[in-house]
């Protein structure tokens, strides 16, 4: 038997106990992008097996929510929406804000739902809260049609529709919610492992901060109050506002606050990109 | 030309055992303070019991692998065996990268595929042909590989009527079926394979243990193969590995790491003592004690094919006159093998009155071949033909080969039970 083997010999593969800081694994996660495509077709495909309605279900929730808000904020307690239409301002709200949450909820639980999977085989574990942002874009996009549907309507109602060069900022302005739910997603799921008290902080921190959001009111509803600066601070408020704004041309943002935003988003994208791919070597152990 | 694909270093792996709460957070604190503040070791890789899981252990860190050293070359056929919780899972687990060592390094050449599950990833509302697609994929394979296996895999699966239904449908055999297919047609350089046999009817385990072995030999690939079902890795295995509480007990040829495995896990019994009190037995005969022996070493763990073997017995008779009495013991191996029934029977026409009974027995050197041998009976037997007593699995012991005497350069166990190696032959060569 050839016991000696030269250390100078190439290895495709080590396997060690601790990694280097920065040991992204992009180019894996690459090589990889056949298996993220299909858990992105699986996410879609096996929700709505066996129901009729199907994706339309996509349709019907935020239409239910806008009428809930229209109710709630609108008549209850008479929050104006900056002179857009009621109808289109909260369902452009609550596409966005859906968006987001979806995002960060379903990749705060990467590691706790897949532990079947990831115990049993290797593949970058990146691609599971990658898929899911991508999956939820679709959603998103579906509600964007109905959006557009709705704005078009309107349109034609009241013969002012808002169409410009601030529509370029719509993917922008998206895939700085994929990232923001993404890195804040990836944080949290990779505190879960050992200490699940994090889902349980997770649930509802999400739903109240969606009222730290101007989602359901406009930004300039606030102005004058001593709590506004407390909602601007928020780096989500700029991203919603900014949709508002390019949908409709209406809207209290400003290029600092965007900047802002995208600033707090390449930190949290990072910093979770690290301790995620600190702890998905070997989390199994503990999850 | 053989090369090493695979290069264990120093493994080992540990454990927490218990719940996790705030005592773990305590311990994650103190850690980190530890390594990151004071830039020393973690101090709870100092501790940790072996894991044997039957003991209760004194700290509540176990390890389940510690030191492990091996190399597999390519195109090699490893078995890894051993008890349960012996560790041959984290060893997997390890190599197919879910989970990290505590210590050490693995050093690898080639794809991976690991299989320590059939089906990772099937999802129950998707139908077949999707789930061979998502399952292919999770399992390392392209969209492209995928698509010129189809075919092959559905026919190999035999669930071509199903391809299109929700593999919730499918029967737990089908389901099983399809799952090794798309597993058996991955294309790695190394393929680890966890006791996924044990599924599927009789047929198709057939089936899967013959692509097994069509893999590594004909295409010359590397797989590791861990099973409790000693004639699977006896089948496809060259060689194998015997794991035992975390630790590399043993590393050679398939047969004589299946031998040892047994004799690790049946443990011997060198000699047995009893008082009167304890002592086994009914009112007329009582078992005081029984030994193997070694004829000149006091402390041994085995004995070596050329070691004669002394039995010894020592019986409490408890009568009034005098009894014929023939002693009788069975001497089987590992396999449940009656080698050998050694008794007075034939011989000897002894009688004996109240008091104690000595037996002893020389067993000649150089007959039984390496295993484990239990002495599975002992009866005290009346007038040629009346058990008056008897004790089962008295002793157990263990007869290794010589070293450095390999047969011919046949470095393995000499097969059969017998060694017996020096016959007189008669050889004649008639010439015309």
């Amino acid at each position: 038997m050839n016991t000696t083997t030269k250390d100078t010999d190439t290895w495709d593969l080590v396997i060690e106990p601790r990694s280097k800081l920065l040991n992204l694994n992009l180019k894996e996660v690459w090589r990889y992008r056949d298996l993220l495509w299909l858990f992105v077709k699986r996410d879609f495909v096996a929700q709505y097996k066996q129901t009729i309605l199907g994706p339309l279900w996509h349709f019907i929730q935020p239409i239910f929510t806008t009428l809930m808000f229209l109710f709630i904020f609108g008549k209850v307690a008479n929050i104006p929406t900056d002179g857009i239409e009621a109808i289109p301002f909260y369902m452009s709200g609550i596409a966005i804000w859906n968006y987001f949450s979806a995002c960060l909820t379903a990749t705060s639980s990467t590691f706790v739902a897949n532990a079947g999977i990831f115990g049993k085989v290797y593949f970058p574990r990146l691609v599971i809260p990658l898929s899911t942002v991508m999956s939820n874009m679709v959603k998103f996009g579906i509600q964007f049609l109905l959006l557009l549907a709705v704005m078009i309507y309107y349109g034609i109602k009241t013969g002012h529709f808002h169409f410009g060069i601030s529509w370029l900022m719509i993917p922008v302005l998206v895939l700085m919610m994929a990232g923001m739910g993404l890195g804040l997603g990836i944080i949290i799921s990779s505190l879960t492992i050992k200490y699940r008290d994090f889902t349980v902080l997770i649930g509802f921190t999400v739903q109240l901060l969606m009222y730290a959001t101007p989602v359901a009111y406009p930004l300039s509803y606030l102005q004058g109050k001593s709590y506004a600066a407390w909602i601007a601070y928020n780096p989500l408020s700029p991203i919603v506002e900014g949709f508002r704004y390019a949908l409709f041309g209406v809207g209290t943002v400003d290029t600092g606050g965007l900047l802002y935003s995208g600033a707090f988003i390449v930190v949290v994208v990072f910093a979770g990109m690290l301790i995620f791919s600190k702890v998905e070597r070997s989390f199994m152990d503990t999850v | 030309m053989s090369d090493t694909v695979i290069k264990v270093e120093n493994i080992s792996k540990q454990y927490r055992l218990g719940n996790v709460g705030l005592g773990t957070l305590s311990h994650d604190i103190n850690r980190w303070y530890h390594t990151t503040i004071r830039r020393r070791e973690d101090p709870y890789l100092k501790i940790g019991d072996t894991n044997d899981r039957s003991i209760k252990g004194e700290s509540d860190y176990v390890w389940a692998l510690k030191d492990i050293n091996f190399e597999v070359m390519q195109g090699e056929v490893l078995g890894i065996i051993g008890r349960n919780g012996a560790g041959k899972s984290t060893l997997l687990k390890i190599l197919s990268r879910t989970t990290t060592p505590t210590a050490g390094q693995i050093k690898i050449k080639g794809r991976v595929a690991s299989l320590l599950e059939v089906g990772t990833g099937f999802h129950p509302e998707l139908t077949g042909r999707e789930n061979i697609f998502l399952n292919g994929a999770i399992l390392g394979m392209t969209k492209k590989e995928i698509k010129n296996k189809f075919d092959e895999i559905v026919d190999f699966a035999g669930v071509e009527r199903y391809v299109d239904t929700p593999v919730k449908r499918y029967s737990s055999g089908m389901y099983v079926r399809l799952a090794f297919a798309v597993a058996a047609h991955l294309e790695p350089e190394i393929l680890i394979v966890d006791e996924v046999l044990a599924v599927g009817d009789a047929e198709f385990q057939k089936k899967a243990l013959g692509k097994m072995k069509e893999v590594s030999e004909g295409q010359g690939r590397t797989v590791l193969f861990v099973s409790h079902n000693m004639e699977a890795v006896q089948n496809l295995c060259i060689n194998a590995l015997l794991l035992k509480d975390g630790q590399l007990i043993m590393m050679g040829d398939t047969g004589s790491v299946i031998g040892k495995y047994m004799a690790v896990y049946t443990n011997t019994k060198y000699s047995v003592h009893y008082n009167m009190d304890n002592a086994p037995g009914n009112s007329l005969v009582k078992l005081l004690s029984a030994a193997v022996q070694h004829p000149m070493m006091e402390q041994y763990q085995f004995f070596k094919n050329s070691d004669p073997i002394h039995f010894s017995f020592l019986f409490q008779l408890s009568c009034t006159g005098r009894m014929q009495l023939d002693i009788t013991y069975h001497l089987v191996d590992e396999r449940g093998i009656l080698v050998y029934v050694g008794s007075t029977f034939w011989d000897y026409e002894e009688s004996f009155s109240n008091g104690t009974i000595s037996a002893k027995c020389i067993f000649p050197a150089n007959i039984l071949n390496a295993g484990t041998y239990t002495v599975s009976k002992l009866l005290v037997v009346q007038n040629k033909g009346n058990i008056i007593a008897q004790f089962t699995d008295v002793l157990s012991f263990e007869i290794v080969l010589e070293e450095n005497k390999s047969f011919l350069g046949w470095q393995g166990k000499k097969e059969g039970v017998l060694k017996l190696e020096s016959l007189p032959w008669h050889l004649k060569n008639n010439t015309l």
